[in-house]
């Protein structure tokens, strides 16, 4: 009993006050993967929600576009990323209704999620979510990401979650300035492939999105040609009898 | 029933080491440009070095959501000196409400480790230490970060200051000319990098002297 008056004194924020924080995720998404690539930006992720071990949820939408520039992936907490749509919602029509001719790019956007992020965690209560936000503005491509806690950077290539330690090192490896799309495309297929392969919260559903110039477009769903076919496979329990 | 306990942490070290070393006439404030989360890496080539004056260079390492929001506040700060006294902040002035800044969050600190770098109003080359909460000192040269534990003692070795204990006080800058205490940063750099996981990929030196401020780039280990 002891120690967990001593626990409970460690605390830095009252236990009323829990009840309207956030402690947990509880549907969460998995990696978002992006790259900078010749006309813009090209993201994917997959379209699970995880509820624990359970996939609850398989047609999740992780990719929304955002204002006229930008578009945004995200992983981890979907209510929260709902939230941040609204947040967004509300930023996007404020800057239409100044009807300037004026509207924010990507790197507008990411500085406000960037403040949105590290003011909820100032408070204690962040918002569960790691977002990856890509754009091109007047030529000029721009892909960043922010974390929880809100630390945020900008880079040619971007992962969230586990897709940091797996796809990083291959988009290290194999990017270059000025990626055709298709080059870019297969690019990011491998690296969604090896999550699939992999992370135990990927799902064999995923869209891919691409913003130009032109503006967004949101593949419809897919799935990508997996290979088991591994001579290991076969009779698994070759080496050692009466496992499975 | 026990209290559920946060299991998530405000803070985050992203690593990296930052020097700055004050000359007769020069400032010199470098950093690496890695950022790390745990044992990954998440950018190659990300600032740790910000302007704050015209005299002025602050380059910080630690909790890097902390130190930009740090950074934002001084800069607007100082728009706010720069309109209500028609002049830029002086080093030494910057170095005070740097410190008064970081106090200011004594209970739920900025995790961020500074040096601040400059020239002051004489023109001598100025360089003031902080910890996370504001204590500081102005002195000769020093540096902060992961790789601070393998740089200052080799920067004690070349340019061991007098002790701020002599009484008249003596002068902290160093002896050294510019370019060489240039290549004493690089040289520092280039051995932390090799013990230190988080320092590494590039160093960006910013020098300000009499002529203003110039930056250079220097390739590091990236592994």
């Amino acid at each position: 009993m002891d120690s967990n008056q001593a626990a409970k004194q460690h605390s830095l924020v009252g236990s009323e006050a829990d009840s309207q924080r956030t402690l947990y995720p509880y549907v969460t998404g998995t990696s978002v993967v992006a790259l900078k690539y010749k006309d813009g930006i090209l993201m994917a992720a997959d379209m699970g929600g995880s509820y624990g071990s359970t996939l609850r949820y398989k047609s999740v939408e992780r990719l929304k576009a955002v204002g006229k520039h930008s578009l945004l992936g995200a992983s981890g907490e979907i209510s929260d990323f709902q939230e941040i749509l609204r947040y967004l919602d509300e930023l996007i029509l404020y800057d239409n209704m100044w009807d300037d001719g004026n509207s924010f790019g990507p790197k507008e956007v990411h500085s406000y999620l960037t403040r949105v992020m590290y003011n909820r965690r100032n408070k204690f209560d962040p918002l569960w979510n790691s977002l990856v936000l890509g754009g091109v503005k007047n030529g000029q491509k721009y892909l960043g990401m922010v974390s929880m806690i809100g630390v945020n950077f900008e880079d040619n290539h971007v992962a969230t979650g586990f897709g940091n330690h797996l796809a990083r090192p291959l988009l290290r490896d194999e990017w270059h300035e000025n990626l055709s799309f298709e080059d870019g495309v297969k690019l990011l297929e491998k690296c969604m492939r090896v999550l699939l392969y992999r992370d135990r919260s990927a799902i064999n559903k995923l869209q891919i999105a691409k913003i130009t110039e032109e503006g967004v477009t949101i593949s419809p769903p897919y799935a990508l040609k997996t290979f088991w076919g591994f001579s290991a496979f076969e009779n698994p329990t070759v080496g050692a009898e009466g496992s499975w | 029933m026990t209290k559920q306990q946060a299991n998530w942490s405000p803070y985050d070290n992203n690593g990296g080491s930052c020097v700055a070393i004050a000359g007769a006439d020069y400032c010199v404030v470098a950093a690496d440009t890695r950022m790390s989360t745990g044992y990954s890496i998440l950018t190659r080539d990300y600032s740790k070095i910000c302007k704050l004056a015209d005299k002025c260079v602050m380059a910080s390492s630690g909790f890097q959501a902390d130190v930009k929001a740090l950074q934002k506040l001084l800069a607007a700060r100082h728009l706010i000196y720069q309109q209500q006294h028609n002049k830029q902040m002086s080093c030494p002035a910057m170095g005070q409400l740097l410190s008064n800044t970081l106090y200011y969050k004594r209970f739920f600190p900025y995790y961020s480790f500074n040096v601040l770098g400059g020239l002051d109003s004489e023109g001598k080359g100025c360089v003031f230490t902080y910890d996370a909460v504001g204590s500081y000192e102005r002195v000769g040269y020093s540096s902060q970060g992961s790789g601070s534990t393998l740089i200052m003692p080799f920067l004690d070795n070349q340019l061991k200051s007098p002790s701020p204990l002599l009484l008249p006080a003596l002068d902290a800058v160093t002896p050294l000319s510019e370019s060489e205490a240039v290549d004493l940063v690089k040289t520092v750099f280039a051995s932390a990098t090799e013990r230190d996981i988080y320092t590494g990929d590039k160093l960006e030196i910013v020098v300000l002297n009499a002529e203003g401020i110039r930056r250079e780039y220097i390739e590091l280990r990236k592994d």
